[in-house]
């Protein structure tokens, strides 16, 4: 029988052909916030192809509102500003359509949010959906594919029609995950994807973003900083909207550059 | 902002200095053995070991304890890491006191025997031992340097007392067994002098986060 080879779902963005080593994410100068009160403040850094970049720092210092800018998500909150330069793939975020943009650079949110109306099967397939796919057999496929990619296959193969909403906090947040992946983004933004779920459950999501480290980019928010020692290449310790330290994780955990870093990683904070 | 955890590591800490105090009194003891042919004093060493045997395994349980309720990070991690490795070396500088007490109780059965250069190798060792401590405590890393320069200068005293003592058994047979009991003292001594050196690379790996065990390897 032969084999079948997915086609990717091509964006309508051409993007040149990108060396191994290049960013897939460069951020520039990039301020943003709320009317007259800005929350970010000119970051500058680059998210390195199929690593795990890391985003720390206390409540309030700006890490969600720096990920919600790489999709453009932040400006669609009313009074919301955003400016300076990120580029996905060398070509500039804020000159994209946000829908096609938004399909290359997904987003899973802090509270699991299948679509309530929709069997496990259906939230999966939704993107491809909306995406104009239609070969219900490449759907299935694509499904299987994402909903393994998330490590939530086993536990969901003999109850796919069912509603998702019936799954487990942990397993809702994968079955996102795997919303998330059908459409296979070039960037996976998770915006403190464990806070509201058990530590068995957080070990298995982290156990699925290790898996999809290489070939998928990801960057995530996360108050937990073991979380973020365990799971990341790279870690960004933001403070009060500034980028204080971006280094590899080891570094920041071992050997802080910055004093503001250590106290903040060894509790000191206050 | 000072923290509960501030106190376990500083409870570490002096646990460890107690025991480096313990061991620096132990070579004291270990050496009048042999210089003052006082064999009540090698019981003195042995009392001490145990001490130091406890302390081992007290510091170490203590530091598994701390890194796993509180998963510490950057310079409270590097001083842990410390921590159980100067235990290890502290542990062994005991032994290397015991081995010189056991040796100087052989020495005392044979006529006096001259000590060349072990002297001054006990004044370099026991000065090393107390200055690693003392940045330790200090978080000194100038003082850990020069305690790892002076490491040169036991070593150079070693060789020479070798010398000397492999000359003296060449030229009068009769005096093998008390020589080999004074190498294996200058030996005890120099080994001392390696725990010190390595208690110093650690002061500094904990201070600056900086290895500077092996010069042609790099992580």
């Amino acid at each position: 029988m032969p084999t079948m080879t997915i086609p990717s779902i091509q964006p309508k963005t051409e993007f040149r052909s990108q060396q191994p080593s290049s960013p897939v994410l460069e951020i520039r100068g990039l301020s943003a916030g709320y009317a007259a009160a800005p929350v970010i403040k000119d970051v500058r850094m680059d998210i390195g192809r199929g690593l795990v970049t890391a985003i720390i720092g206390p409540s309030g210092c700006g890490k969600s509102t720096l990920i919600r800018c790489l999709n453009r998500m932040h400006e669609i909150i009313a009074g919301a500003f955003c400016a300076g330069d990120v580029r996905l793939e060398g070509h500039d975020v804020f000159q994209m359509d946000p829908v096609h943009l938004r399909r290359q650079v997904g987003m899973v949110f802090q509270r699991p949010n299948p679509f309530p109306t929709m069997s496990v099967f259906e939230n999966v397939a939704s993107g491809l959906r909306l995406n104009g796919v239609r070969d219900r057999k490449l759907i299935a496929e694509r499904v299987e594919k994402s909903l393994r990619q998330a490590a939530l296959w086993d536990e969901v193969k003999d109850r796919l029609d069912k509603p998702g909403v019936g799954l487990s906090g942990g397993q809702q947040q994968r079955l996102c995950i795997a919303r998330g992946l059908a459409v296979e983004p070039r960037v996976l933004l998770l915006d403190e994807p464990c806070s509201a779920l058990d530590p068995i459950a957080t070990a298995r999501i982290e156990e699925a973003l290790l898996e999809l480290k290489g070939a998928l980019t990801m960057v995530i928010v996360t108050h937990n900083m073991q979380q973020a020692a365990r799971v990341s290449d790279r870690t960004a310790f933001l403070l009060m909207g500034e980028l204080v330290e971006y280094d590899e994780t080891q570094k920041i955990f071992t050997q802080p550059a910055d004093k503001r870093t250590e106290d903040y990683i060894t509790g000191r904070f206050g | 902002m000072k923290r509960h955890f501030d106190e376990d590591l500083d409870g570490l800490a002096a646990r460890l200095l107690h025991m480096g105090r313990l061991t620096e009194e132990m070579i004291q003891l270990a050496v009048r053995v042999v210089v003052e042919r006082d064999a009540a004093l090698a019981e003195e060493v042995k009392k001490r070991e145990s001490e130091v045997n406890e302390l081992h395994v007290e510091i170490d349980d203590r530091a598994l304890k701390l890194i796993a309720l509180h998963q510490p990070a950057a310079s409270d991690l590097r001083l842990i890491a410390a921590a159980i490795k100067i235990n290890s070396d502290l542990e062994r500088v005991g032994d290397q006191a015991v081995n010189i007490a056991e040796t100087g109780l052989f020495l005392l059965k044979e006529p006096t025997m001259k000590l060349f250069d072990v002297p001054r190798m006990v004044e370099v060792a026991a000065s090393m031992l107390k200055d690693s401590l003392e940045a330790f405590a200090r978080k000194d890393t100038a003082l850990a340097q020069d305690v790892i320069r002076r490491d040169d200068e036991e070593d150079r005293l070693k060789s020479q007392t070798f010398n000397e003592l492999i000359h003296l058994m060449q030229s009068d047979a009769s005096t093998i067994q008390r020589a080999m009991d004074v190498i294996l003292i200058s030996r005890n001594l120099e080994r001392v002098a390696d725990h010190a050196t390595n208690i110093a690379e650690d002061v500094i790996f904990m201070v600056l986060g900086k290895d500077i065990r092996h010069k042609h390897v790099s992580v």
